[in-house]
């Protein structure tokens, strides 16, 4: 064997002892087990391909693609593309409105369209699905004259512009208007009217109360984690299970219950009154607004505080703080310089989990948020259930996407990832 | 790949994933439950083969079997109740067919998911005309021929015997309701009487419950400040009219709790969260005649609406749906629906027949939004006005609400 | 129990009536009373569980004395928090802080003490320089071996130059070559720097390594306090003599003693000739016989030796510089015999008979296990 590698050294690739090249025979005995490990991983992959990869992507690819326009019109939107934009359009491309109109009219598919072009043209959307009714008592030219008669909003130089940029299936617009710009009516960027601004003002409420609701996590489970941590094993089991016991209940269990808790009429109210720390006629206002929902999500989210937190104090041996001490420095000092430093991965982790969950946090904000305690994820559960300006969904999702990898790539940067422990 | 023999097994070092490796490795090293493993695969293989068979034929077979049954989704509470009672049942009996119930918020966002992901699974809905209309454009709902509606007891054909505007290119009305506000007068004993009282928190102090959508919000806040009911839209169709409208809400905006299901502005005037709250006319009466509740219903400047029956384009028992449809749009299905809740029949021959609530005792003319009395400053839903403008108004009321 | 300690005058560490519970129904710590010379090298060895490691705990200021004072240099120290002791620690696992450097776990009590940089990192450099580590201040402890992070962990405790070291079970993480290498240069250390160390462990031959005097813990209590040549030669009970270094144990019943001698008879019926150590000397007494190995004799020429047997030999392993007999004598089969490997031992296999013989001054009797 030892002389078959040393010949082999010397004439070019390793063989084995039956003469085939080394590096092939590895490859034919370990082919079994890879494909085996392949075959394992496969479910997996195909369900983060299917179930997160794909409709992420799709998402991302409705907030800048929307063809609904050039599908139902699309002669329309084919000239549109090669006229210069100027004033109102000639004969020929109304002619080609009056056919892609009376085509929508019979495949009763003019309301996207008109739902299309009303995003950017507020108070459009009858104009179409007027005209698409009427449109077929046209049977020759003139059409533009014709067209103009059922209605003169079609003599309007905005329009036509406006039609000409929705014709394009490929828009930046969603994501302008989730960040309250638009395009004015010569196709520059400017701020939305203020009174139609909400967007940024969401997402900065978001991050802000995404942040508070994280520090308040912070402060309440650092001691509790600590206390588990040290703890014998079968009290901090009971008091993990108090822990986990709210973890294990449905979500919007523990949101009613907050509600019930918290309503002018409800449980902690009661008791401020019944004690006279406040009078029967001025209850505190403690939910359906921020103050409701930062209370019930800081309750919903400390469990994923508490978990990292605890599983990264549970390995640090008393041995580092009686270290400390039996070195000179006093309780404080010697958990501000040594206890503490070595919870950070934990820290970190809790944090980024609290964060990142906070930031998406829909069914909470949307039962006790009231107005004030909406947020960024309500707007998007708006768009996709009540206005179904999907594309503005997911322009939002995108930015909060995008706002997300960013965080972490910060976060990253400031900690490291492999500084993280999530238990 | 012999069945019995095992090639040299890899050493730890190969794969990536140590726990995995050593999974890996253990199998390898026994030829027995190698083979067990492979035996394995193959019934795991024919059992996806029944299983996808199994669930394909489940789907189907869902559409095959659905003779017998009908699923009608509607507003919940006292409403469908009410549509329970005088629809649903009568039509099982005459016909066999099951009417299952399904609740839902109003909106087309639903059943557009459910025909553009093509798996529909309502049958017909109870709709609002702006959603019929807007899902009519966007090809969600089937056109309805108005001909195949029964005509009236005196021949009257159906689409003379309809409230004008009632019947839609995908829809026909059922209903109309109306969004009107309402107080306990247990509580207020010399209480509103009008729209500008309900925006008055100085004569009237405390939290006032309103839907959480512009719409009729906008309406009402534009005659409680003394326009005209018939030039609201027309106020509202220039930015003066929307601003002039949120300022008038900007009075009240602190002390508003907002609701969105139909059911809630009862609850919150019964619970004491609010003294007065917008809401749909039936729902307050049903808590008064049914649960007895002292609540009280202001009239002035109610904004009232049509609800029709739509199907969606791609219904499971399209049949079914389009009988249903005929049964529950007759005159007399009509009118009994009336025995149940305040809404007034979308038909005229109806009307005569509408007599007392169903304990016998209650009248219930005066008690529909289309009661001479109740219309002196009332106004219609404008569905196009909306059609148009939803969008841009929702955004601002949604900014509104942040600010 | 006794201890030898020579003159009060220069206690450095005194344990009085000392006693620890920590359920209110055991003492884990019962009644000690120990004293701790200035500069004295002193271990307290004992299985797990003995108390041993709760004594030096309340040394430290870490578990509070049950009942009974703890003096330092003549002081009470009882309610003395722990970072006011100004004790050195080194931990079982070095308790080295993961977040720091070296050089900064080195400065970390010196920093606490405010004392100024410049100052620190000449004393930091110093210590590093003693321990052989100087070029590792940099490091990570992660990043250092075993050892390595063993020699910081005694700097560390020294750093600070405190005159009273405690050391927790410091070797029991290394490897056998390792550890013995660390048992000299800690010893070493000891020397050269003079301060008193209190060093616990459980295992013996690095008690006998290193100590000038040993307390034997086993129970809560104290068994012997002596040096390790009196602990391994004179064990006062039948657990130190077992505990330290190898021994044959024989029990049997007083049949007649006197102040030097005591008979004893062993349950196949021979009498052996012994030392009385620990038993009161009455007739029918238990006791344990305990007989170092090394002190048998194979075949003895003398014929003064007053306890012989005959024995088959059952084993033989050969350990190099000794040959380990197993022989079976008065029913026992375990009788262990270590022979130098010298030319003058014959050769003996297992199954040959041969006579055993000891002196009665090597044989000590002592207290029966309960």
């Amino acid at each position: 064997m030892s002389d078959v590698t040393a010949d082999a050294v010397s004439s070019g690739p390793l063989l084995a002892a039956d003469g085939t090249p080394l590096k092939r025979k590895l490859a034919q005995t370990t082919r079994k087990a890879k494909i085996r490990a392949l075959m394992l991983t496969a479910p997996l992959v195909i369900f983060l391909l299917a179930g997160f990869v794909f409709p992420i992507g799709q998402m991302l690819w409705r907030s800048a693609y929307n063809p609904s326009f050039s599908e139902v019109l699309p002669n329309l939107a084919a000239v549109l593309k090669t006229w210069d934009g100027q004033g109102v359009p000639g004969e020929d491309i109304f002619e080609i409105a009056v056919a892609d109109l009376k085509q929508s009219r019979e495949d009763r598919s003019i309301g996207r369209a008109a739902t299309r072009v009303n995003y950017d043209l507020p108070g459009s959307r009858s104009l179409f699905t007027s005209t698409a009714r009427k449109v077929k008592d046209i049977d020759g030219p003139p059409y533009k004259e014709q067209l103009i008669e059922i209605d003169k909003d079609w003599d309007d130089p905005v329009l036509w512009s406006i039609l000409k940029r929705v014709s394009d299936d490929y828009t930046a617009g969603f994501y302008l208007s989730a960040l309250d710009r638009k395009y004015d009516t010569g196709g520059n960027i400017v701020a939305q009217e203020e009174v139609q601004q909400i967007y940024v003002k969401l997402f900065l409420r978001t991050f802000w109360m995404s942040a508070l609701i994280t520090f308040l996590c912070f402060i309440l489970a650092f001691p509790v984690s600590y206390l588990l941590s040290v703890l014998p094993l079968r009290t901090s089991n009971l008091l993990m299970i108090l822990v986990l016991l709210p973890f294990w209940t449905s979500l919007l269990v523990r949101t009613t219950a907050w509600i019930a808790m918290l309503q002018s009429e409800g449980v902690v109210n009661d008791i401020l009154v019944s004690i006279g720390l406040v009078g029967d006629e001025n209850r505190a206002q403690l939910i359906y607004n921020q103050t409701g929902t930062i209370i019930a999500m800081t309750h919903i989210l400390l469990p994923f505080m508490i978990l990292p937190l605890f599983s990264v104090m549970k390995t640090i041996p008393p041995s580092y703080m009686r270290a400390a001490r039996s070195l000179g420095a006093d309780s404080f000092t010697a958990f501000r310089r040594v206890y503490f430093p070595q919870t950070i991965p934990g820290i970190a982790a809790g944090t980024l989990l609290v964060f990142i969950l906070s930031i998406g946090f829909y069914i909470t904000p949307a039962l006790v948020g009231g107005q004030d305690g909406q947020m960024i994820s309500n707007l998007i559960a708006f768009h996709m259930q009540k206005s179904l300006n999907w594309s503005l969904a997911a322009a939002l999702g995108g930015i909060l996407l995008a706002s997300v990898l960013l965080l972490y790539w910060l976060y990253n940067k400031l900690v490291g990832v492999d500084n993280l422990k999530f238990g | 790949m012999g069945t019995g023999s095992c090639t040299p097994c890899p050493e730890t070092d190969t794969f990536d994933d140590p726990a995995f490796a050593r999974f890996s490795i253990r199998y390898c090293r026994q030829e027995n439950l190698v083979f067990a493993f492979k035996r394995r695969g193959a019934i795991m293989k024919l059992g996806l083969k029944t299983i996808i068979a199994a669930a394909v034929a489940a789907s189907f077979g869902g559409a095959a079997m659905a003779d017998g049954s009908l699923t009608a989704v509607s507003w919940g509470g006292a409403y469908t109740k009410s549509q329970v009672e005088a629809y649903h049942k009568p039509f099982t009996a005459k016909t066999g067919v099951n009417v299952v119930s399904e609740d839902y918020n109003g909106g087309i966002a639903e059943v557009k998911a459910q025909v553009e992901a093509g798996n529909v699974t309502w049958d017909i809905i109870d709709v609002e005309l702006s959603d019929a209309v807007r899902g009519c454009d966007e090809g969600i709902f089937e056109p309805i021929d108005p001909a195949i509606l029964p005509p009236a007891p005196d021949g009257t054909p159906a689409t003379e015997d309809f409230l004008p505007g009632t019947i839609s290119e995908c829809g026909i009305a059922t209903i109309v309701w109306s969004t009107i506000y309402a107080y306990d007068k247990s509580k207020l004993t010399s209480g509103p009487t009008s729209l500008a009282d309900f925006f008055d928190l100085a004569k009237f102090p405390g939290k006032r419950g309103l839907r959480k959508t512009p719409k009729a919000n906008l309406e009402m806040a534009l005659i409680a400040d003394g326009v005209a009911p018939g030039d609201v839209y027309e106020m509202l169709g220039t930015p003066e009219g929307i601003d002039r409208a949120f300022a008038k809400l900007d009075t009240i905006k602190n002390d508003v709790v907002w609701w969105e299901a139909g059911a809630q502005p009862p609850q919150l005037l019964a619970d004491g969260e609010v003294v007065m709250t917008t809401a749909y006319n039936g729902r307050i009466f049903n808590a008064v005649a049914a649960e007895g509740k002292p609540f009280e219903i202001v009239w002035d400047g109610q904004v009232w609406d049509i609800d029709l029956w739509a199907i969606p384009k791609g219904a499971p028992n399209m049949e079914n749906a389009l009988e249903f449809l005929k049964f529950s749009t007759d005159t007399q299905r009509l009118a009994d629906q009336a025995k149940w809740i305040a809404y007034g029949p979308a038909r005229k021959s109806s009307a005569p027949l509408v007599g007392k609530y169903n304990d016998g005792k209650i009248d219930m003319g005066p008690q529909m939004p289309t009661s001479p009395d109740n219309l002196k400053t009332a106004i219609q839903n404008n569905f196009e006005f909306w059609a148009d403008n939803q969008d841009q108004l929702n955004e601002r009321f949604n900014a509104w609400l942040a600010n | 129990m006794s201890g030898s300690g020579s003159g009060a005058s220069n206690t450095f560490v005194e344990f009085a009536n000392v006693q620890k519970s920590y359920d209110g129904e055991t003492l884990v710590v019962k009644n000690l009373n120990l004293q701790i010379q200035r500069g004295e090298f002193l271990t307290m060895l004992g299985p797990s569980g003995s108390g041993k490691t709760t004594t030096l705990m309340m040394l430290a200021g870490f578990e509070t004395a049950t009942h009974g004072e703890i003096l330092l240099d003549g002081k009470p120290i009882n309610h003395v928090p722990p970072h006011k002791r100004g004790i050195g620690m080194v931990f079982q696992n070095y308790a080295l802080f993961p977040h720091m450097t070296v050089a900064e776990n080195l400065a970390f009590p010196l920093e606490v003490r405010g004392m100024g940089q410049a100052e620190r990192e000449e004393k930091v450099q110093r210590v590093l320089d003693m321990v052989e580590l100087g070029a590792f201040g940099a490091r990570m402890p992660a990043q250092l071996s075993g050892g390595q992070q063993q020699r910081v962990a005694v700097a560390r405790a020294l750093v600070f130059d405190p005159e009273l070291v405690l050391m927790d079970e410091p070797l029991g993480a290394l490897d056998k070559n390792l550890r013995e290498q660390m048992q000299y240069e800690i010893k070493h250390i000891h020397e050269s720097l003079g301060v008193t160390v209190v060093y616990v462990t459980h295992d013996q031959s690095e008690a006998l390594t290193m100590s000038d005097r040993i307390a034997v813990f086993n129970d809560g209590v104290i068994q012997q306090l002596a040096s390790p040549e009196v602990l391994y030669e004179k064990p006062e009970n039948a657990f130190c003599a077992a505990f330290i270094g190898e021994n044959n144990k024989l029990n049997g019943t007083v049949t007649s003693a006197t102040k030097t001698s005591v008979k004893v008879k062993l349950p196949t019926g021979e009498t052996v000739t012994a030392l009385p150590v620990n038993i009161s000397g009455k007739k029918g007494e238990a006791t344990t016989l305990s007989l170092r190995p090394e002190r048998v004799f194979v075949n003895p020429r003398s014929k003064s030796i007053p306890n012989m047997f005959q024995g088959t030999v059952q084993e033989v392993i050969y350990l190099g510089d000794h040959i380990r007999t197993r022989i079976n004598i008065a029913g026992h089969d375990d009788f262990i015999v270590k022979i130098p490997n010298s030319s003058a031992h014959p050769a003996l296999n297992p199954g040959t008979s041969v006579k055993v013989g000891w002196s009665a001054e090597d044989c000590r009797a002592l207290d029966a296990p309960a």
